[in-house]
């Protein structure tokens, strides 16, 4: 009984919610990594990409919500997904025809790209703040847990309790219905070939008739609807602040590049690792210990390896170390 | 002379523009304005030593200059005895730790082949370093935070003089630049990019979050300053009579004694707060004058050529027998030196250190704007980069405010697009640096002084 009870601690506190954020980082890490693998930048726009579809799915929300229509017990922002990707592909194609086009065509190096990049941040960042304005706004409606603790206590008669939000089931079911399209894509079809030619070889590819201009379209469409899901799945579990997404860039960075940048397996595997990584080095296992030991062992601190706020600074740590040891990630980089 | 003219052209319009401000807004404003132009100007000149010079990409900026800002607290606070006593041991036992294990890591990394044994030595010696620390600081730390949290609640500095710490914080920057560099810099531009600014990130929260070094998020508040205060202006004697014969045209026109003596007052008060301003503008030439003669002749000394050669061919310049890997370190402190330099003016110059206002969009981004934007590689450029997107930084919201209430004169005060539009003001200074940076990097690539390249 003990043991069942620490196990559904540890699911409770860490591992459901792990997967969850661990979701939310592997888009947006696939995002940067297809960016990357193939109009060959580091995206500093990132994170502010994604809050710029998820500001359309919030404003959308609130107007559906202002007519009446809801989507029963799942949240409103769902029905939104394909008006907010359309706006954030339409964004993202004028930008990359007014500013990254001109770059590719003169063949400039990664970095300058990546400079640019910077002032696409500060670009769109202003948009966003001028429609939607910096605060934090919450747009989760519908049923609010799938399982809650009372519920559990009683089913199962445990004495912890599991509780699951409906967003982590959505998250996580959403992301996997995703990246598994998205997988077949790149890998089943001809366009998705053609993707991964151009990724591995510019010129051969070019060479064997693959139109650049495609790719490149084909390339902004599907990172469009990873930045905008990720972006609505990370501001349902938690709200929507632009400045929040701002910061959601690094630790987005350090999964793409822990799983080797340039591959979307690695970046896929990546968030998780991030995701893991921070939140079983700072929970505290006191709880899960209390259960687990005899009780003439049972710790008095709080067993917490750091402290919460050192989450983010666990990520980073990782990437350090990984770029030390293995430069091209845990996976092999560069390769779509 | 001819060489100059669009340098001297530039600074020119730069000035005017900020006596625009003095005569339109008030003189305080300008001078805060210069003040803070100068010291961006100090951190892009830091950003161009190693983007200019060298070509790399550091997007730690905000790191180095949080450590500037770190350094001042550590330098000039008056220390707390009690959090000494209670806790200063076990801190100083744990910083013999861990200069220990850096020591002993060394050794082993040096003496020892490389192996797997080698590996679990290492690891070991982290791991065992680690659990002490934690063990000797973990008391020691809750007994520092408990002394009188609301004030203090950490070891305080060391009491020196404020100036001094200018030196200090450059010296801790290079210290971190030194870990980072050989850390990071055999990576690829991009990479480097990344890995400096989570590096930045790191030193950020640490400081953020060990309220024993500098009460982290509870800021560190009344530093002291290498300029008079306002308060002992207003009351010194000489400093009144001063005001009184700059303004006795002003004072001659008042009717009455009493009334003479409110203007009076009031003047004193605007002048003192513009005095001390100036003290500081004073001091903050001085130190980019200081470094603008060093920079220029690094530039054109036979170093200068080395770095350029470096940056434009590194495989050329390493068989010509140039050490890439050390003068790429080197240079990496160097910069990483200047902007230390310039976050403890920073914190000098504002009087509190806040390290929740550390955000890479401020300190990181909004610099290398200004790097790009002045000139690549040109001191003259990197310094008028500071000035002129600090400037449109500052004075953003109020060019945004005339032109949203020029287009939109003709709706009333009630329309809603107008009222948004007038309250979201503020971020257009994010849309004007960025639609500027989209443009420079469009159509002058070079910025706007180019880099010079004098043949000899």
């Amino acid at each position: 009984m003990d043991l069942i009870n620490a196990v559904v601690v540890l699911l409770n506190y860490t591992i459901i919610p792990a997967l969850t954020y661990g979701s939310q980082l592997a888009l947006g890490a696939i995002f940067v990594t297809l960016i990357y693998g193939i109009l060959r930048f580091a995206n500093f726009a990132t994170g502010d990409m994604m809050s710029f579809g998820t500001m359309f799915a919030v404003l959308l929300t609130y107007y559906f919500q202002s007519i009446g229509i809801n989507f029963g017990f799942l949240p409103t922002a769902l029905l939104t997904i394909p008006f907010a990707i359309f706006m954030m592909i339409l964004y993202m194609l004028i930008i990359d025809q007014t500013v990254f086009k001109y770059y590719r065509i003169k063949k400039s190096p990664p970095v300058m790209l990546a400079m640019v990049s910077v002032g696409v941040m500060f670009v769109t960042q202003a948009i966003i703040r001028i429609i939607i304005g910096p605060t934090d706004r919450r747009f989760l409606d519908g049923e609010k847990f799938i399982l809650k603790a009372t519920e559990f206590k009683e089913m199962t008669g445990l004495a912890e309790g599991l509780t699951i939000k409906s967003t982590q089931m959505i998250t996580i079911v959403v992301t996997i219905i995703v990246v598994a399209i998205m997988f077949w894509f790149l890998n089943k079809t001809k366009t998705g070939t053609s993707m991964r030619a151009y990724s591995d070889n510019e010129d051969l590819a070019l060479l064997s008739g693959i139109d650049p201009k495609k790719v490149v379209l084909i390339t902004w469409i599907i990172a469009g609807i990873l930045a905008t899901i990720g972006g609505i799945l990370y501001g349902l579990d938690k709200s929507y602040r632009p400045f929040v997404y701002f910061n959601n860039m690094l630790p987005i960075f350090a999964a793409a590049i822990v799983g080797g940048i340039g591959n979307p397996y690695g970046a896929f595997f990546g968030g998780y690792v991030i995701a893991f990584a921070e939140i079983f080095l700072t929970y505290a296992y006191k709880r899960f210990l209390v259960y687990i030991l005899p009780e003439s062992l049972e710790p008095n601190s709080l067993m917490q390896l750091l402290s919460t706020d050192y989450k983010f600074a666990i990520s980073f740590s990782i990437l350090v170390i990984v770029l030390i040891f293995r430069p091209s990630g845990i996976f092999e980089g560069k390769r779509i | 002379m001819r060489n100059y003219l669009n340098i001297i052209i530039a600074y020119s319009i730069m000035l005017l523009l900020i006596i625009l401000v003095g005569i339109f807004q008030s003189w305080s404003i300008a001078l805060t304005i210069f003040n803070y132009c100068m010291i961006s100007a100090v951190m892009t000149l830091g950003a161009n030593i190693q983007w200019g010079y060298a070509g790399l990409i550091n997007f730690g900026i905000m790191g180095y200059t949080a450590l500037g800002g770190l350094a001042v607290v550590l330098v000039s606070v008056a220390p707390v005895p009690e959090a000494w006593s209670e806790g200063g041991v076990n801190m100083m036992t744990c910083l013999g730790i861990i200069i220990l294990m850096i020591f002993s890591t060394r050794y082993i990394l040096k003496n020892i082949q490389k192996s797997n044994r080698r590996n679990y030595l290492v690891a070991g010696i982290i791991i065992v370093g680690l659990i002490l620390i934690k063990i000797i600081a973990g008391p020691a730390i809750e007994q520092i935070e408990a002394v009188d949290p609301a004030k203090t609640g950490f070891l305080g500095g060391l009491g020196l003089p404020v100036l001094f710490s200018w030196i200090v914080g450059g010296l801790f920057a290079a210290g971190l630049a030194f870990i980072v560099g050989k850390v990071a810099l055999g990576l690829r531009a991009d990479y480097l990019a990344i890995a400096t600014l989570l590096i930045a990130e790191i030193v950020v929260s640490i400081i953020k979050h060990e309220d024993w070094l500098a009460r982290g998020v509870k800021n560190v508040i009344g530093l002291k300053r290498p300029a008079p205060y306002e308060i002992d202006l207003q009351t010194s004697p000489w400093f009144i009579n001063l005001v009184e014969k700059f303004h006795s045209a002003k004072l001659d026109l008042a009717n009455s004694l009493s009334e003479r003596q409110d203007i009076l007052n009031q003047l004193v008060i605007d002048a003192s707060s513009v005095y001390v301003k100036l003290c500081f503008a004073g001091m903050f030439l001085v130190v980019v004058i200081i470094l603008l003669i060093i920079t220029q002749k690094a530039l054109y000394s036979p170093w200068g050529r080395m770095m350029r050669a470096i940056r434009d061919n590194e495989e050329a310049a390493s068989a010509m027998g140039k050490n890439v890997v050390k003068q790429h370190l080197f240079i990496f402190i160097l910069g990483s030196a200047i902007v230390g330099i310039a976050g403890a003016m920073m914190v000098t110059n504002d009087g509190l250190f806040t390290p929740g206002s550390y955000r890479p969009m401020r300190y990181t981004f909004v610099i290398w704007v200004m790097v790009i934007v002045g000139g690549t590689g040109n001191n003259f450029g990197a310094i008028l980069g500071g000035f002129v997107v600090w400037f449109l930084w500052v004075e953003a919201a109020p060019i945004a405010l005339f032109f949203i209430n020029l287009f939109t004169a003709h709706l009333p005060e009630t329309n809603e697009i107008k009222i948004h539009l007038i309250n979201s003001a503020p971020y257009f200074r994010f849309l004007l640096v960025g639609i500027g940076l989209l443009l420079i990097m469009r159509f002058r690539p070079q910025g706007i002084i180019p880099e010079k390249i004098i043949k000899q």
